[in-house]
Order: C-alpha cells, then sequence, then structure tokens
C-alpha cells in the first residue's frame, strides 16, 4: 500500500508537531529570564563539582594551622578567600568539594528513587486493579512520614555514611516518582493513541514502554528537577544532624555548618559561605524545575 | 458533615495500622535488630537475651507485631539509653515544646503568607508582586537550619534583641502545668513569664516558618489570579457588591482551597523541619531529643518520635480534609 502525497505531507507534519513539542519547550525555557539564570547557576554548580580538584587551591581536610588561635578564625583573605573554619581548613575549598559531594548525593538518591519509583508507578499504571492498589497504598504509608523524618529513619537504620543519605533522600523520592508517573499514565491510558495502538494489536508492554512513558514523562522531568533542589536541603540537613559521612576528609555544606554553629560569634564567615552554597545551587534548580514545568504544560503555551 | 468526618475517621485505620507496620519493620532491619535497638549499642549479651524472651521475639513476626501494636497503644515504648527513663514520659514532656514552635510558626506563615499572595495577586505584576514572587524563591532555597543560624547570629548575637537559646529564661520560676508555656503563663496569669517566652518563641518560629511562608505565599497568589477572572467575580463586581465584600466572600473563600492543602502539606514540613530548628535554638522539644537519639543511636527514642510525628501529620491532613469539605461542599458528597 503506498501512500498518496498528500498523506505522506500530512504524516510530515504530524511528524513536525511532535518534534515541535520539545523544540518549542526548548525555546520557551530560553527565553524565560529566570530558567536562564536557573541553568546558569545549576551550570556554575557542576562546574565546579566536577572539577574540583583543579579549581580548589586547598585539600578540603588540609589545615593551616598557622592562622588560627582558639577563638580566632580569619575571615576572608588573600590566601584563604573565604576565610578558614575552627580546625583551620580553607572554607573555599571546602565549599568547591563540598558542590561535589552535593552532587553526587542528588544525582544518585534522584536515580535510585526515580528508578525505584517510576517502576513502581508505572507497574501499578499498566497493571491497574489489585497490583494498582497495593502498590499505591504502599505509597501512600510512605507519603504519610514526612520526607526529612522518613530519610533520618532510614539513614538511621542502614548507618552513618554517604551511602546511607543517598539511600535514605532516594526512598523519600519513591512515592512522589510513582504517583507522578501513575497519575500520567492514567490519563493516557485511555487516550485515543493508545486505543489506535491497542487497536493494531500492539502488545502490552509495548505500548506501555513506547507510546504511554514517553508521553507521560513531562511532569517526571518537572519533578526531577525540583527533587534535586530537596535532595540538596535534605542532604544538607541530615549533615547537620549528624548523619552525613563519618569521614572528616569529606567535605559537606551541611556538616561545615553543624560544625561552624559553637563558633558562630567568632566565625561567622564559617556559617555564612556554605549557607549561601546550598542556597545558590536549590536556587538553580527550583528556576529551571519552575521553569520547565512552564515550558512543558501545553496550557502555558501561547 | 457528620457522615463525611465518620468516614473518613474510618479511613484512617488503615493508614495508622500500615504505619505501624513499616516502623514495626524499621525497627527490625535496625544494626543488631530490635533487642539491642531497644537496649542500645553496649547491650550486654545477657540482656539482650532477657529483652527477646520479654518481648517474645523468638515467636512468628505477626505474634511479635501483635504484641509491639499492644504495646504503642499502651504506650509503652520502651527506655531511652541515654536518660534510663520511660520513653512516654519524655515523649510527654517534649511534644508540647514542639507542638507550641510549630504552631507559633504556622501562625506566622499563614498570617504574613494569605495577605502578602493575596496583595501579591491584586496587585499583579506590581512591585509588591514581583518581591513576592522572589522572595518565595528564595524562601524555598534556604535551609531552616541555615536560617535559624543567621537569625540567631543578627538578632540573638550581635544586636542583643532576642535570646539566642531555650524556651524560658535560666532564672525563670513560672510554673508550667500544661508544658505549653505559652498556655501556662496564660492561665497562670504571670506576664512577665509570658514576654519571657514570647521572645524565645521568635526567632525560631520565624527560622521555622519562611519556608512554609514562601510556599503558601506563592499558592495564595496563584490561587487568587485563578479566581479574580471568574464570571462571578466580574457578576459580584456588576451588581454594585462592595469590592471589599467581593475580595472576602467571593475571590478569598474560593481561593483558599488550595492554599488549605498546602497548609495540611506544610505541616510534614514543618515537624520535621523542627528538629533541625530545634537543635538550632536548644529547644527542648521532639526535635532536639531525636537529634540526640541519632547521635546516640537512642532507637526506642527515634522510633517513639518517628511514631508520634507520623500520626500527628496524619491527623492534621484529616483536620484538613475536613476543612476543605467545609469550604467546598461538593468533596462531602464524593
Amino acid at each position: 500500500m503506498s501512500l498518496t502525497e498528500a498523506e505522506t505531507q500530512e504524516l510530515q507534519v504530524e511528524r513536525d508537531q511532535i518534534v515541535g513539542r520539545w523544540t518549542d519547550a526548548r525555546q520557551r525555557l530560553l527565553r524565560s529570564p529566570s530558567s536562564v539564570i536557573g541553568l546558569v547557576l545549576i551550570g556554575l554548580f557542576v562546574f565546579v563539582a566536577v572539577f574540583a580538584p583543579l579549581l580548589a587551591p586547598y585539600e578540603p581536610g588540609d589545615q593551616n594551622l598557622s592562622v588560627i588561635r582558639p577563638g580566632v578564625y580569619p575571615g576572608p583573605s588573600a590566601e584563604h578567600l573565604l576565610g578558614v573554619d575552627q580546625l583551620g581548613r580553607d572554607i573555599l575549598s571546602r565549599i568547591i568539594y563540598g558542590a561535589r559531594t552535593s552532587l553526587v548525593i542528588g544525582l544518585v538518591s534522584l536515580g535510585f528513587g526515580a528508578v525505584v519509583g517510576l517502576t513502581i508507578g508505572s507497574l501499578a499504571g499498566a497493571f491497574g486493579g489489585r497490583v494498582d492498589t497495593v502498590l499505591m497504598r504502599l505509597m501512600d504509608m510512605m507519603l504519610a512520614i514526612p520526607g526529612l523524618l522518613l530519610a533520618i529513619g532510614v539513614a538511621a537504620a542502614i548507618g552513618r555514611g554517604l551511602t546511607a543519605v543517598m539511600i535514605a533522600i532516594g526512598v523519600v523520592n519513591v512515592p512522589v516518582f510513582a504517583r507522578l508517573l501513575r497519575s500520567s499514565m492514567l490519563s493516557q491510558r485511555e487516550s485515543d493513541y493508545v486505543l489506535a495502538a491497542r487497536s493494531l494489536g500492539v502488545k502490552r508492554g509495548r505500548i506501555v514502554v513506547g507510546h504511554i512513558i514517553p508521553n507521560s514523562i513531562a511532569p517526571v522531568i518537572v519533578a526531577a528537577t525540583l527533587a534535586l533542589a530537596t535532595a540538596i536541603i535534605d542532604a544538607a540537613g541530615l549533615a547537620f544532624l549528624g548523619l552525613g559521612s563519618a569521614d572528616p576528609g569529606v567535605a559537606e555544606w551541611g556538616r561545615m555548618l553543624a560544625e561552624t554553629q559553637s563558633f558562630l560569634q567568632n566565625a561567622p564567615h564559617a556559617a555564612i559561605f556554605p549557607g549561601l552554597a546550598i542556597i545558590i545551587s536549590c536556587l538553580g534548580f527550583y528556576l529551571l524545575g519552575e521553569g520547565l514545568r512552564e515550558a512543558l504544560d501545553p496550557k502555558f503555551r501561547r | 458533615m457528620l457522615k463525611f468526618i465518620v468516614r473518613r475517621l474510618i479511613q484512617l485505620i488503615p493508614i495508622l495500622i500500615g504505619l505501624s507496620i513499616l516502623v514495626f519493620l524499621w525497627i527490625r532491619t535496625l544494626p543488631g535488630g530490635p533487642a539491642e535497638a531497644l537496649l542500645g549499642e553496649r547491650a550486654t549479651p545477657e540482656a539482650v537475651a532477657r529483652v527477646r524472651e520479654l518481648y517474645g521475639l523468638d515467636r512468628p513476626v505477626w505474634q511479635q507485631y501483635g504484641s509491639y501494636l499492644e504495646s504503642v497503644v499502651k504506650l509503652d515504648l520502651g527506655q531511652s539509653v541515654v536518660s534510663r527513663r520511660p520513653v512516654a514520659t519524655e515523649l510527654r514532656e517534649r511534644f508540647p515544646a514542639t507542638i507550641e514552635l510549630t504552631i507559633a510558626a504556622m501562625i506566622f506563615a499563614v498570617g504574613i503568607g494569605i495577605p502578602l499572595g493575596f496583595l501579591a495577586a491584586k496587585r499583579y505584576q506590581g512591585p509588591i508582586d514581583q518581591l513576592s514572587v522572589a522572595g518565595s524563591l528564595i524562601g524555598v532555597a534556604i535551609p531552616v537550619f541555615f536560617l535559624g543560624l543567621v537569625l540567631k547570629y543578627v538578632f540573638a548575637v550581635k544586636l542583643g534583641w532576642l535570646p539566642t537559646s531555650g524556651r524560658s529564661d535560666a532564672t525563670s520560676t513560672a510554673l508550667h502545668p500544661t508544658g505549653f508555656y505559652l498556655l501556662d503563663a496564660v492561665i497562670t496569669n504571670d506576664r512577665v513569664a509570658l514576654v519571657d517566652t514570647v521572645r524565645h518563641l521568635i526567632l525560631p518560629a520565624i527560622a521555622l516558618g519562611t519556608i512554609p511562608l514562601a510556599i503558601i505565599t506563592r499558592i495564595t497568589r496563584a490561587a487568587v489570579l485563578d479566581v479574580v477572572n471568574e464570571d462571578y467575580v466580574r457578576t459580584a463586581h456588576a451588581k454594585g457588591m462592595e469590592p471589599n465584600v467581593v475580595d472576602r466572600r467571593h475571590i478569598l473563600k474560593n481561593a483558599m482551597l488550595p492554599v488549605v492543602t498546602i497548609i495540611g502539606l506544610q505541616t510534614g514540613l514543618l515537624l520535621s523541619g523542627a528538629i533541625l530548628t530545634e537543635t538550632v535554638f536548644a529547644w527542648g522539644g521532639m526535635g532536639s531529643w531525636m537529634y540526640q537519639a541519632i547521635n546516640f543511636r537512642d532507637y526506642a527514642v527515634l522510633q517513639a518520635g518517628i511514631l508520634f510525628i507520623a500520626i500527628v501529620f496524619v491527623l492534621v491532613n484529616l483536620m484538613v480534609d475536613i476543612t476543605y469539605a467545609r469550604l467546598d461542599p461538593r468533596i462531602r458528597v464524593r
């Protein structure tokens, strides 16, 4: 069966519209100033994290004991651009390495949460019925425990360390992604193109993987961006509570803040700079997340 | 309405049972198992064996769950390894502090957030609107403990306007029949204690309330923007209704629906944020208690804390649902 020229053209137009959705989203994203700021902040954060060893003037664990005396922890100077902490460690270097820790925690916990959550969500969405009920009730239970509290419980059960932190934050993300993908899939399931695929005899697994999931993914991308912001804040919170890495050589923003608590009067800079680092990186992901939400949502399209 | 409440209460049962199962399973995954979790890391093998027998840890899992549930209902939550006192007693002493702080933070967030969001929406794209949008973006990105540290440094350490930590002055002799210090001061008619309590409450409440404030402002603004262009608002204006009455009766009331939902969700954030805030301000509530428990591996305390906060969270969301149903009659029918 060969297509007439008109039909070919029609298909071409349709394909353009499909491609157009993502191109269009990208264009709208780049037109919004706040998204661009978000992208720049994230770019900076990732750049610093990746090239930490080249950028940091010192090792994160290095102590310059010559500059500190009890109660005196110098602030910014030529030698130490952001000053030193109560152990004489260079704060700039620790912030730079801390970006690395945050990025790794963010990505791994997001990956863990997204893979488990999306699997559960797509199973629930694809099978429906009893599978759906059981899985979703389980997710509801998890949501009944406030996020940070759930993370504290999981991290405390696993034991101290970065792996525990990543799993803990990942677990918090699981129900979020599961519910999101499920509800998104449910609304796609009855749509015309799924009915069309089904009537053509396409297998269920292929419909789910090839049609439903790609069309349900937009809200997931938004949630993932926002989850990175939450991961950074929660990881800092866990470290602040003493649930971060046990290795003093590892620089973590949250722990930097926790450690300077008792030196606040003598060394406010040691708390301010890591705090700003957390705010700036989170802000980046929030701005991008919001921008993506608007760019990917057809409601905002003009 | 009563039928609705009863139905929601019944729906609560499986959630609470599920929660207890989760916490029960969680105890079993703790390093060293439940016996050591109750006794602490330095427990002797004999003590572990005794506890295993006492708590019937050699019995089938479902039987153990049954007795676990029974002990929770009886408020027999084990003993703290740090203080050697019953967890339930400490919980009773500690929770009013957290509830008081949470409520104060919520009042701060709602009291400023709703009017600000409303004003921002009414002056859409004006300077107030733009400031509120920028402010609420930065507000969600600030970690609560960092904000706490900054507030403490500026207003307590540097300016000396407010106390740095605690719930009351160390020299205070005020009586505390309920444990809710504000309430106590009012009951005992102790003006000095009231001022003292409020002064201690301000910084932690602002620190804890800022993220919810940012979110509530944003949601209120968006909700009001959604509503102001509705036909019924135009009709109300057209028939010459006082603008204030339109604002109150038509715009605010309808815009409150998403806001109420968000307020409920924020309680979870507040309760877990309280753990961090209390640590910064040495606030003697559940948060600093759990912080201590984390660092001493005091699992009996941690378990009680998690269970308690989760239950409060569930109950608050029940209240939110009921408020929601009051605001929107359509919900009750479903």
